[in-house]
């Protein structure tokens, strides 16, 4: 009932977002069109005028959202507008997986590393190491993602010359066995993932932190500690399942923003993904293969966030209940 | 005691927030003195360093067509103080009037704001910025209007919530059984009242807008050249990554040393309005 309840409610945003988008993307100025017509001298008003009825642009824009709509339904994302003309859904497929798997590493990464932080300088409050870690939360924060991409490409790429900074691949990547595609990929990976990953380390090590503050606060953690737990038992078994929660949450609702933080660390290292695909389509107007990764981003960010409404209702029984 | 001078006394113990505030005005003297403290003119082209290394001549170094990079920084702290105001001006205006719309009347119109925000909320923001801007055209203007309006479901979630408390308040009630309008009840006596943490949520915001103006300039998409902007220069590290790292390094310090500012400043004022933590200290 509750997930019926939530996917119900995701499909309505669902539907929204792809309105909201269909209408900023049509009612800017200029036509997907203009790149074919605006360049060749050769073509005349009437050629422009059957052009833009070949693909519906002559209609009013909520008639074409509807044609759009229907399409969609069955995975029809239209054609590119751009020269290879090929189905917007078939470029978009191949673009995803590479920047899921960057976005889920990182996440895991932020999930590990940023938890035991937060946990620990709560723990030990105004220690050497909390101290350490604000510095770095409020430095990771503050420093601009692509700029981190750039200092730590100078610094491993240019300078130390141990990490690759372009590419998912190198030159002679075919020629190497399994275990070196393997080591081949996960070399161009290494920064990506960290720099993707930058600034919800510093996010969550910072909620975790508080929130650990703020339960251990609480008159339960107080009993626990009368009875005469240990120090360890009361802060694992009771503490941390509470302080948990929000952070599930906040992982939820972070994932628009890598989605989104993905167009300039793609564009940066140069790995051929969803966002920079996006950022190609963009610049070329190519307005199907836009509108589809606008809604598949979304899709993507819902699913997120229904991921984190699941693990909280596994952590806290009582939002099942409601 | 004045509720602001109690909150103005919390902010001046909190050292961070003091450095923080330190750190914004200086950037602002920075973009007002531009003029005067840049060594060169920022489009000065000094055709026998190109792409030389920091010296005497160039302290931070000159770019690929030999214009001088401090010189660029400092007019490029202009662009970044003006997106980042005006753009949070634009998303704090149309998230207290949401909000306050929301919060005040509740019930349906309520429902379908949020529904709205929850919208907003799920597009990848970066996304339909770079969107919008490629398909409007990059131009200062185009870039604080979009950043606003893509940034304010903050405000206005915090609104809401602060009018849903403030709505059956004695004082608001005994407002409306006088007779006064909606409009002067909402502007005058709650607005006011909620405004604290607004600020904080605006002061912050100015970072955020900060840091997507450079990301814009960053991709090309942003303020355009011959233009500085922080973003920009960056652009041309990427380009000459292997030769030139000051390029790289010193924009991006600035954008750090600006955003950082800004977020040590909102940090310490919201710790110094929360009521919560005023026992602690």
């Amino acid at each position: 009932m509750f997930i019926l309840k939530k996917i119900s409610e995701m499909l309505v945003t669902l539907l929204g977002i792809t309105i909201l988008s269909f209408l900023i993307i049509h009612l800017a100025p200029g036509k997907p069109t203009d790149i074919l017509t605006d360049l060749n001298p050769k073509v005349t008003p009437e050629m422009r005028e059957r052009l833009e009825k070949m693909y519906g642009l002559d209609k009013p824009v909520l008639v074409q959202y509807g044609m759009w709509l229907k399409r969609v339904v069955k995975l029809d994302f239209g054609e590119s507008f751009s020269t290879d003309r090929r189905p917007v859904w078939d470029k978009i497929k191949e673009k995803i997986p590479i920047t899921l798997i960057i976005n889920i590493l990182s996440l895991v990464l932020i999930f590990v590393v940023a938890v035991p932080i937060g946990i620990y300088s709560a723990v030990k409050r105004y220690s050497y190491f909390d101290k350490a870690t604000t510095v770095f939360v409020f430095v990771g924060f503050a420093a601009p993602s692509f700029w981190i991409a750039l200092l730590l490409m100078i610094l491993f790429g240019v300078k130390l010359d141990l990490l690759p900074i372009s590419g998912i691949r190198s030159l002679d990547h075919n020629d190497l066995t399994y275990f070196g595609k393997l080591l081949d990929y996960s070399s161009h990976l290494i920064l990506p993932v960290f720099v993707s990953a930058i600034g919800g380390l510093a996010g969550i090590s910072r909620y975790m932190r508080s929130g650990m503050l703020e339960v251990i606060r609480q008159d339960y953690i107080t009993t626990a500690k009368a009875k005469g737990l240990t120090d360890k038992k009361v802060i694992y078994g009771h503490a941390l399942r509470n302080a948990l929660l929000p952070i599930i949450t906040i992982l939820g609702l972070s994932v628009p923003g890598l989605i989104g933080g993905s167009v300039i660390f793609e564009q940066i290292f140069g790995i051929p993904g969803m966002g920079r695909l996006f950022y190609q389509s963009v610049l070329g107007r190519d307005y199907s293969v836009v509108m589809g990764i606008l809604t598949i981003g979304a899709i993507l960010t819902l699913i997120g966030n229904l991921l984190a409404d699941l693990g909280y209702s596994l952590a806290d029984p009582r939002v099942r209940k409601t | 005691m004045k509720k602001s001078n109690i909150i103005f006394r919390r902010l001046k113990r909190n050292k961070l927030a003091i450095a923080g505030g330190l750190m914004v005005l200086g950037v602002f003297a920075i973009s007002i003195l531009a003029p005067v403290l840049s060594p060169y003119d920022p489009n000065e082209i000094d055709r026998y360093n190109i792409l030389s290394g920091p010296s005497k001549l160039h302290l931070f170094g000159t770019d690929d067509l030999g214009r001088d990079v401090l010189s660029r920084m400092i007019y490029g702290s202009r662009i970044s103080l003006l997106v980042g105001f005006v753009a949070v001006g634009i998303s704090v205006l149309i998230g207290i009037m949401f909000g306050s719309i929301a919060g005040y009347y509740g019930g349906v119109l309520d429902r379908i704001i949020m529904r709205f925000v929850d919208i907003m909320l799920s597009i990848p923001a970066f996304f339909l910025i770079l969107a919008v801007i490629a398909f409007v055209g990059p131009s200062i203007w185009n870039i604080m209007i979009v950043i606003g309006v893509t940034s304010w479901m903050g405000v206005a979630r915090l609104v809401r919530a602060e009018f849903m408390s403030l709505r059956s308040r004695e004082y608001v009630l005994s407002a409306r059984s006088l007779g006064l309008s909606k409009f002067r009840i909402i502007a005058r006596h709650m607005l006011p009242n909620s405004l604290a943490p607004v600020l904080v949520s605006a002061i912050l915001g100015v970072a955020a807008a900060i840091l997507v103006e450079s990301g814009l300039s960053f991709l090309g998409l942003g303020v355009q050249p011959p233009t500085a902007s922080w973003g920009n220069i960056l652009t041309l590290g990427k380009a000459n990554i292997e030769i030139a790292w000051w390029l790289s390094v010193y924009p991006g310090l600035a954008i750090l040393i600006t955003v950082l500012g800004y977020n040590l400043l909102g940090e310490g004022l919201r710790d110094a309005v929360d009521p919560r933590l005023w026992e602690d200290r």
